[in-house]
């Protein structure tokens, strides 16, 4: 079967979609930093403007085949090989549709609560926005690498420069953990680059034969980087400290996106580039992954912190991610990238609920809240729904990615089923904790008084609310997509040491 | 048959409008929506049942729920004998509950609120009994725990509900967490989930051995064990009964409906609705057995001394579920599900009945300062005596019927632990109707006890809640008369209609015993009913001393059972505090803070330090680098001559 499909937009989609953003921050620039309310809308504009060209994606895309579509090739430094080359596939596609859609809820949620320097603050949110886009949208390894660094910049800039009391610390912490990893993820790539003659191809790349050995050290290598971006236990402890810092928006890109480009290089590099090891690593994943379940949600239950709760159970459930995709079967991994959209949308979702209760109190801690719910009936009844996916109560997204990760991982180990599955147990002890000490009981003096949600909020929240619904009752509509390319990955992985194409495929072609 | 969709999506759409409009528009006329979507329910069960009874049953998929490589599960539905029954419980409990919360939640903050969880609750709840796949009832299952979760917590500002809704969730997640891993077991041997090849399924694998976390094990007997943990947490079974005593400080209908009549039944429905597996497994149905008949035993013990009124009712409610699993487990799922159905009918208006007293007491629930209530609330006296008539056995009675045929198949049946809990049942039987009556007593008859004030305001409850009771009353009289056992009802020309009914689903259990045995056995038990009521008489009525004296003299006895045998201190000092000193004191004090974090902290410190040391040899001095100079040429000459040789 063809590994690419040509364009059939009739204009260069992808390309659009990873420069739109940035010709709005250029706009940006251009303008008068002191007309603020001109400077908002126009990142408005052009967020909602890039969401809309991405919406094509999810109507066009050809769900029965693995390969990459809206495909776009230009030679960039042919000396070296080097092409700027995009496509999408099954597993990608979800999250370019993701980040053109919480980029605009970060303009939204951000409106009020950046006051200073608001034209550069938006500038970096629209360069952000560039950055993921391209990340999921590359073929080519070196171009992969540029965005992959390139979104570090606006990030660290985004939590250093409007981010809480001790954000300098956090940026700094972020910015190391994350650059120690990608750089020995360059060398990698440099190892390929030079043992397959010179090519960055990623798909290339992905049909190479390597020597086990040197797919030891390069799993290693990818490790680094992506179990960093995951995190993964136990490179965990700038995830914590980088939310609790981050402004809102901040912190949702963190949570919604930049934190799936982890499970994301597994799914894209580690596994089809070194299925040996990849096979071989997968007691080591699993067992990490299944420690992380535990160890963030029982973290959690004894946090003060709102942010830094919510950080915590992101390891939890990024260890639910890991596991799924480890698991390497179908339901896992089918699983495992459907919750990565699922822990985009709900703690995303979370971080902006907390970003807007945050903008009325000013205050993290747990303890100052209480009673909300008497106060704020409306952003109550939207905070549940977010607390009910994150626990994954059936009809809700998080159900489905859940029920499917822990069936997978239960076929592939069944103590990892079991231990996983205390997740859920632990999963609605400190969230249902969390809500109750927020919004339940005799209304704290800190939050008497306040306004309920307004109509710009409700904006921000209300599509993490559908999208929660929707893929909870009728989750087709995004596992479709995925089905072809999860098949083709794991036939990639079970039979990475036979050259070329798979056994079955021979077998076939000998029976006909 | 063909509109069966409108009896869950009714309450659905209810449940949307009132979230939606209730708090703008609809305000105090919210329950009209949902009355009549689940009067609309109830209108179509009935229509169903009637087509059951015509001998018609429904099995059909609407929609791929989840598809993922060889995991399929639609959104289906099955209507059988077995859904029929539940669907006129659900339903008849269900709007009988909702009339009479226009009485009792009138002028209410959140009267909105409250229907719309009470329609979403019976949303779940029909599509949980509904479902034609494990799946499926999954997501009832959970949706009836997050509406209870609602529901304990209405009155959310008080900190005691808040924490028991949280505690009932929680601790169902417990059994879930079992309930999920028996899905699981179950998929990855029967390839489906859908009942109808499982079940057809479970004969062909009944030897068949599995190995799960390196122990080779009967495999009937695990997926019916796990499948049994959720039975255990939803239907409040030792040991994680924790919950529904606790539930109580929901509104009293939510009692009534959630934690009486309907979601509280569901893990009796479930071993019901999984008896091909079950019956594969004597161990497990052993288990089953035991668990229901200690269960009933333990709780009726609690029962005995508590004064809460709501929280008697619980304990009997907790004491009536381990009879159903009691049944179910001596292989007798026809009288399980028998007394389910009895046991809806009178709980339901025992709880309701409280209600009204709670209503006419000012929110008062402490039986000590009760008494002679009878005088003012003659509705509600009345109803609440046949109640308690019905659950202690009174012949004739429905509650009577479904005893009798529990505690005659636990007695005559072929299970090994059959005479056990048969005697197990007979003394609950008794403790039963003591502490029932001693309720009664206590509440009704005598004298006033409480304020003045109090009494000045004692008034019987208005229509919307008085007739509720008198049609409940009915069912708690009448509902027992569709199963009369063949020994009474071959004298008077009518048959045991619903082992009759039930026997496509449940198949017929039956009986080693003669007609003398089974003479006898009922015989025992109305005997210890009235027993049980004159003691209770003549303690609380001729010699109210009594009481006192028994405190006083077992004084340790009382002490443990009025403190529920503190199994929820037990609890908070093994589970609770122990893993939240873990979290505090070493992941995050130990494990994050002095071991991650130093290493992360760490290295850049010490990559600082080894680099100010290195810094020292930038002197800017020329002799210093020719000497370093003259020393590196110096080793690099020495290891190419080494090399060399």
């Amino acid at each position: 079967m063809e590994q690419v499909m040509t364009n059939t937009m009739g204009f260069p989609i992808l390309s659009s979609l990873i420069f739109l953003p940035v010709i709005g921050a250029v706009v940006l620039l251009l303008l008068n930093r002191t007309n603020e309310n001109l400077i908002k809308w126009v990142a408005l504009l052009f967020s909602v403007g890039t969401f809309l060209v991405s919406l094509p994606l999810f109507s066009t895309f050809d769900k029965t085949t693995h390969a990459m579509q809206f495909v776009e090739r230009h030679a960039w430094i042919p000396s070296w090989n080097i092409n700027y080359y995009l496509g999408l596939d099954g597993i990608s596609i979800l999250f370019v549709l993701l980040s053109t859609l919480v980029a605009i809820l970060c303009v939204l949620i951000s409106w009020n609560s950046v006051k200073m320097k608001v034209k550069e603050f938006f500038i970096s949110i629209l360069i952000v926005e560039s950055a993921m886009i391209g990340v999921f949208c590359s073929l080519d390894f070196f171009l992969f690498y540029i965005f992959w660094e390139a979104m570090l910049i606006p990030m660290y800039l985004l939590i250093g420069v409007w981010g809480g009391p001790n954000r300098v610390y956090a940026a700094v912490k972020f910015f190391l953990y994350t650059l120690v990893g990608s750089v020995l993820m360059l060398v990698g790539i440099i190892t390929l680059y030079l043992y397959a003659g010179r090519t960055f191809d990623i798909l290339a790349l992905s049909k190479l034969i390597l020597p086990y050995d040197m797919q030891f050290w390069l799993f290693w290598a990818f490790f680094a980087a992506f179990a960093v971006k995951v995190p993964m236990f136990p490179v965990h402890t700038w995830l914590p400290d980088a939310h609790t810092e981050a402004p809102t928006a901040g912190s949702v890109i963190l949570a919604a996106i930049l934190i799936k480009m982890g499970a994301y290089g597994f799914l894209r590099f580690s596994l089809p580039m070194l299925p040996e090891a990849s096979r071989a690593m997968t007691p080591v994943m699993i067992g990490l992954s299944v420690i992380a379940i535990i160890y963030g949600g029982v973290i959690c239950l004894a946090q003060t912190d709102l942010k830094r709760l919510i950080a915590y159970s992101s390891v939890s459930h990024m260890g639910f991610v890991t596991l799924g995709i480890f698991a390497l079967n179908v339901q896992g991994m089918e699983g495992g990238i459907l919750q990565m959209l699922n822990h985009g949308i709900v703690t995303g979702g979370l971080f902006l609920g907390v970003g807007a209760i945050y903008d009325r109190t000013h205050t993290r801690q747990i303890a100052d809240y209480g009673g909300v719910a008497s106060v704020m009936p409306v952003y109550a009844s939207i905070f549940i729904v977010f607390t009910l996916a994150s626990i994954g109560l059936p009809a809700t997204n998080g159900f489905v990615g859940e029920f499917l990760i822990l069936l997978g991982g239960f076929k592939a180990s069944q103590w990892a089923g079991v231990l996983s599955a205390t997740g859920i147990i632990i999963g609605a002890g400190y969230m249902l904790w969390l809500y109750q000490r927020v919004f339940f009981m005799e209304t704290n003096q800190k939050v008497a008084g306040l306004s309920d949600i307004g109509a710009r909020e409700l904006a921000a929240l209300l599509p993490m609310v559908v999208l929660i619904f929707w893929i909870g009752v009728y989750p087709t509509a995004f596992l479709g997509f995925m089905h072809e390319s999860v098949r083709h990955l794991l036939e990639r992985v079970s039979d990475g040491g036979v050259h070329g194409v798979s056994v079955a495929h021979n077998v076939l072609e000998i029976l006909k | 048959m063909e509109n069966y969709l409108l009896i869950p999506f009714l309450p659905f759409a209810a449940f949307l409008i009132n979230i939606l409009f209730g708090r703008a528009v609809l305000k105090e006329k919210a329950h009209w929506v949902s009355i009549l979507a689940v009067a609309g329910s109830w209108v179509v069960a009935v229509m169903t049942l009637r087509d059951v009874l015509a001998g018609k049953t429904l099995n059909e998929n609407v929609y791929t729920w989840i598809l993922a490589g060889d995991f399929k599960v639609s959104v289906g539905f099955l209507i059988d004998q077995l859904t029929a029954i539940m669907l006129i419980v659900v339903t008849t409990c269900s709007t009988l509950i909702h009339i009479y919360s226009v009485g009792y939640m009138h002028g209410d903050n959140g009267y909105y609120r409250f229907f719309s969880y009470l329609s979403l609750f019976t949303f779940c709840m029909l599509m949980l009994v509904m479902a034609n796949n494990f799946l499926q009832l999954y997501f009832g299952w959970e949706g009836v725990g997050l509406c209870s979760y609602f529901l304990i917590g209405y009155y959310f500002d008080k900190k005691s509900a808040s924490d028991a809704g949280k505690k009932a969730f929680i601790v169902n997640r417990f059994g879930d967490f079992g309930f999920g891993l028996g899905i699981f077991v179950i998929f990855l041997n029967f390839g489906t989930t859908y009942y109808a090849p499982v079940f057809a399924q479970a004969g062909s694998l009944a030897a068949k051995s599995y190995n799960f976390l390196g122990f080779d094990v009967h495999l009937m007997t695990l997926i019916s064990l796990l499948l049994f943990c959720g039975s255990i947490g939803k239907s409040a079974q030792m040991p994680l009964h924790v919950w529904l005593p606790d539930a109580m400080e929901g509104p009293t209908p939510v009692s009534a409906l959630i934690h009486a009549a309907t979601m509280v039944t569901a893990g009796v429905f479930l071993v019901a609705r999984c008896n091909p597996i079950f019956s594969q497994s004597e161990t497990a149905l052993v288990v089953v057995a035991l668990t229901g008949a200690i269960t009933s035993l333990f709780a009726a013990t609690i029962a005995l001394v508590q004064n809460d009124l709501k929280r008697i009712i619980a304990y009997s409610t907790v004491s009536q579920l381990g009879y159903m699993f009691l049944a179910c487990g001596v292989g007798a799922y026809t009288a399980g599900v028998f007394h389910l159905y009895t046991h809806a009918f009178f709980k339901a208006l025992l709880f309701l009945c409280a209600g009204s007293v709670m209503h006419a007491m000012g929110g008062e629930l402490d039986i000590q300062k009760m008494g002679g209530l009878r005088k003012y609330m003659p509705v509600t006296y009345v109803t609440m005596l046949i109640a308690s008539l019905s659950i202690a056995g009174f012949p004739g009675l429905a509650g009577f019927f479904s005893k009798d045929e529990i505690l005659w198949m636990a007695y005559s049946g072929s299970s090994p632990v059959g005479k056990i809990v048969w005697a197990s049942g007979t003394l609950v039987a008794f403790l039963t109707a003591f502490y029932s009556f001693r309720l009664i007593f206590l509440t009704f008859h005598g004298k006033f006890r409480g304020t003045h004030e109090q009494e000045h305001h004692l008034h019987e409850s208005p229509k919307a809640m008085t007739i509720p009771l008198m049609l409940l009353c009915v069912g708690a009289v009448a509902a027992g008369w569709v199963g009369i056992p063949a020994l009474i009802g071959e004298n008077i020309g009518i048959h045991n209609g619903i082992a009759e009914f039930m026997k496509p689903v449940l198949g017929h259990a039956e009986g080693h015993g003669t007609h003398g045995e089974e003479l006898i056995v009922m015989a025992v038990s109305v005997v210890v009913g009235f027993a049980g009521i004159g003691l209770a008489w003549f303690m609380y009525m001729l010699r109210p001393d009594i009481p006192g004296k028994l405190t006083a003299q077992f004084s340790g006895v009382h002490k443990v059972l009025y403190n529920k045998y503190y199994v929820d201190e037990l609890y908070s000092a093994v589970i609770i505090r122990p893993t939240i000193w873990t979290a505090k004191n070493i992941l995050i004090g130990v494990t994050d803070a002095k071991v991650i974090e130093a290493i992360v902290n760490g290295v850049p410190a010490a990559i600082g330090g080894v680099s100010r040391q290195l810094r020292k040899i930038q002197t800017g001095l020329m002799h210093h680098y020719a000497t370093i100079m003259a020393m590196g040429i110096f080793i690099i000459a020495a290891l190419m001559l080494m090399r060399s040789w």
